[in-house]
């Protein structure tokens, strides 16, 4: 019975990509997809702190993943997205190579994070789910937006 | 019933009464014989009873009824207020404010109020044996066990002064005085029902001076089947006797004329005064106690709104304002003068919304003003000594965001005032000054700002010993000290490095806490400064801006990068010749009208990219109380309105910005603080 339960039990994630991983968040804490528009940039903020946009009437400050994560940044393209994330009172959007999916995966898929995937720390995920042939691995955003850890952030970059 | 539908509004109410009550005991306890007062305290009381005992909290009732008993004792003049009669009032008054706060954070207002109540009575009970001897009366509806004396109708109905120099005053503008007695049929249902239609009659055609009962004896029933008004009107006896006999369920009307004693002919002219607007004031109130002066009406009519409500359409007006800058900016681009003149037309008329949107959101500072009457009356006891509290300009408006925020820092710097600015009234009589101090409260506007003064004729602090505080705090060297002027000495007050316990007890106790006092101001866009004499008193200076949310700020350009520089900072702007700027100890400065003033390079400051390479150079001056500052840009874009925006919560405490704001353009533009970068 239990675990019939935990099979029925799913996440409902938006599916991003960074370089060529695929990464996840819950619907629940995506307020929205923007394209990339304008940024304005705030001086002497950290390194992936990229400025901050004007999102329908209220300022939103945009972070580039890649940068927060410490992989090397590449140039925006047309596919490049800003998800705009909830945490809290804390709104942030988050650049991402490409957002283009949304799908249901099982609890029961979702294992706990190695040490690193794709450069990422473990620290900063919740887990990785196995689908299929996809490997998709799932953003804690407490740890990924925590202000504290900015400035030690700066020192795990090389 | 559910009655958290009304929470609100009791907590509201609660809270002004209690504030009126407050106000108007601290009047009494200067004028202990003013019965005005005291009933204009009695019906604050008496409604915050009603209101207490209709939402169930007991405690709260039955305290607020022991008070009401006492005042009606002191109203009647069975009691004289002394000092220790007060102190239990005040302390009552106390325990029901608490209580009410317990209300507001959830809790259901019980407390224990054993201790006054049995205070209160004891009160009551001591003053009536006092007055034992002389012949029993009950305080309330004393007028109706009298005998009728037909001869003089005054006494009859036991009216006081007022109500003769009003029915006086009528008589002679050629009003009728009646005195009615309304018998209801004994079968009669509602009795209160019907009695209210007869004063609804009544008082749309003349005025009641008096009912016996009261009047809000009778709205709850409380009489048998008759009861008796004083009546002025222009209307003869028998247009007043078909009046009332319209109204079904009578039984019986029985009107006689009042004729006033001749020897109360002198009317006094402030009762004159009361006594011509009496009539036009729907006079239920003067009637219910008697003695009341016409009640105090604010003439215009106003509606409670929701802070919040005000608050959304504060937001939902910025974001008009960011669409007219755009629009503004899409008619110039265009180029249509139709278009060009809608716009125009269109931003003229948000100007004036703007403007009105910001005046309602203004609220007097009294509303923080009024509870420091009371502070300072309870810390000039604890600290034994005597201080007057005055209060000038509490009319004075402000937006609403700041009258929560000021209040703290207003207390500090009262407390402070007397605690250590105020002598004892020993050293004040040696030092010949009155034994009484002064502690002044002063709001102003001046310009788009308010001040506020906080001012004391105490001691003063003494310069010397705060320079001497600052160089062994290795605040400043005594070199640097030479030169500074008494304003930046007193500046030293506010630095961080000054509130220890350690300065405490040196410079007569300044400096605690006053950073801050002075990081609160500073917070909310405004500064403050002090001033002061030695021997003679200190005074504190509050500048604080008309409002938070849109300010007039110049857009200035620095390579691709646009910043807005809030005009309340600045100066003037300039354009130098690179020649003309000068390097001091590695810093550029200019010569402005003779003074030197350094030049703050953003584009180094701020790394910012691909400045434009000019021969002249723009500088926006900018000053920081009587510092200033040069602030380099590429060049100035103008004047625009704009709508203050917080960067966010992800992004906090960031160098020198205050905050963004969004552009004609939809782009977003950062708020230069300038402030930070002035040193």
């Amino acid at each position: 019975m239990i675990e019939h339960k935990e099979l029925e039990a799913e996440v409902k994630v938006i599916v991003f990509r960074l370089r060529d991983e695929e990464y996840g968040v819950e619907v629940s804490q995506v307020n929205s997809i923007e394209k990339l528009e304008h940024i304005t940039r705030v001086p002497r903020t950290p390194k992936f702190v990229k400025g901050v946009i004007n999102l329908r009437g209220v300022v939103t400050p945009i972070i580039d993943l890649r940068s927060r994560f410490g992989l090397e940044e590449g140039d925006y393209t047309e596919s490049t997205r800003i998800i705009i994330v909830a945490l809290g009172e804390l709104e942030v959007g988050l650049i991402v190579d490409a957002a283009n999916d949304v799908i249901d995966i099982p609890q029961s898929a979702i294992e706990p994070p190695p040490e690193v995937v794709g450069g990422v720390k473990a620290t900063y995920l919740r887990g990785v789910a196995k689908l299929d042939k996809r490997l998709l691995i799932l953003l804690n955003l407490d740890k990924v937006l925590n202000t504290e850890e900015m400035k030690q952030l700066d020192v795990l970059e090389v | 019933m559910d009655l958290n539908q009304y929470l609100d509004m009791f907590i509201e109410e609660s809270k002004e009464h209690l504030q009126a009550i407050n106000a108007n005991l601290l009047q009494l306890e200067n004028q202990p014989d003013d019965v005005a007062i005291v009933n204009e305290i009695f019906r604050s009381a008496h409604t915050l009873k009603g209101m207490a005992a209709t939402m169930g909290f007991e405690d709260m009732a039955s305290l607020t009824h022991e008070v009401e008993n006492v005042l009606d004792l002191v109203r009647n003049h069975k009691l004289t207020i002394n000092s220790s009669i007060m102190d239990v009032i005040f302390q009552s008054v106390d325990l029901i404010e608490t209580m009410v706060y317990n209300i507001i954070d959830g809790g259901d207002g019980s407390a224990d109020v054993s201790e006054p109540v049995a205070k209160l009575r004891a009160i009551v009970a001591g003053d009536l044996q006092a007055i034992a001897s002389s012949p029993a009366e009950k305080p309330k509806q004393s007028g109706k066990g009298d005998a009728a004396d037909s001869a003089d109708g005054l006494r009859h109905y036991q009216l006081d002064d007022y109500a003769v120099s009003v029915m006086k005053e009528s008589q002679t503008n050629g009003y009728n005085l009646l005195g009615i007695r309304v018998s209801l049929r004994e079968d009669c249902v509602l009795k209160a029902a019907r009695a209210y239609m007869v004063f609804d009659q009544l008082e749309a055609n003349g005025e009641v001076i008096k009912s016996i009962p009261s009047v809000e004896e009778i709205e709850n029933e409380r009489f048998d089947t008759s009861f008796e008004v004083v009546y002025v009107s222009m209307k003869t006896e028998a247009e007043v006797r078909s009046l009332i006999e319209s109204i079904s369920e009578i039984s019986d009307v029985a009107i006689e004329s009042i004729k006033l004693p001749s020897q109360t002919i002198e009317v006094v002219s402030a009762a004159k005064e009361a006594a011509a607007s009496a009539p036009a004031a729907p006079g239920k109130k003067p009637a219910e106690t008697g003695a009341a002066p016409v009640v105090k009406r604010q003439g215009g009519k106003t509606i409670r709104v929701d802070i919040e409500r005000l608050d959304i359409l504060m937001n939902l007006f910025s974001e008009l304002v960011i669409d007219r800058g755009r629009l503004e900016q899409l008619a110039r681009d265009l180029g249509k003068s139709e278009l060009q003149e809608t716009v125009e037309h269109m931003s003229r008329i948000s100007g004036d919304l703007q403007n009105i949107i910001l005046t309602m959101r203004m609220v007097p500072v009294e509303q923080v003003f009024n509870r420091f009457p009371r502070m300072v009356r309870d810390l000039a006891k604890e600290l034994n000594k005597k201080v007057n509290l005055e209060i000038e300009g509490a009319e004075t408006e402000l937006d609403r965001t700041f009258i929560d925020e000021i209040a703290d820092p207003l207390v500090h710097l009262l407390r402070n005032s007397i605690d250590h600015g105020i002598e004892s009234p020993q050293v004040r009589l040696a030092s010949g000054k009155p034994e009484e101090g002064t502690v002044s409260l002063k709001a102003y506007h001046s310009g788009n700002y308010v001040l506020i003064e906080v001012s004391d004729d105490g001691a003063g602090i003494s310069r010397d010993k705060i320079l001497n505080k600052a160089i062994e705090r290795g605040i400043i060297t005594s070199a640097q000290a030479e030169g500074l002027n008494d304003k930046q000495v007193y500046d030293f007050l506010f630095h961080s490095g000054f509130s220890t316990a350690a300065v405490v007890s040196d410079i007569s106790g300044r400096g605690v806490g006053l950073d801050v006092v002075k990081t609160k101001i500073e917070s909310l866009g405004g500064s403050v400064s002090v001033d002061s004499k030695l021997g003679l008193g200190t005074t504190f200076l509050i500048q604080l801006p008309l409002t938070l949310s849109i300010i007039s700020a110049m857009l200035v350009q620095i390579g691709s990068e646009k910043y807005a520089v809030p005009l309340s900072s600045i100066i003037e702007t300039a354009v130098y010749r690179k020649e003309e700027i000068m390097m001091v100890h590695g810093q550029k400065v200019i010569d402005f009208r003779g003074r030197v003033v350094p030049l703050v390079m953003l584009k180094e400051i701020f790394s910012i990219p691909n400045p434009a390479e000019t021969d002249d150079v723009s500088v926006v001056i900018v000053r920081k109380g009587d510092k200033m500052a040069g602030i380099v840009v590429d060049s100035f874009i103008g004047q625009q309105e704009i709508v203050l925006k917080t960067l966010g919560k992800y992004l906090t405490n960031v160098f020198a910005i205050s905050g963004a704001t969004i552009l004609g353009d939809g782009q977003v533009a950062l708020i230069l603080d300038c402030n930070m970068l002035i040193r």
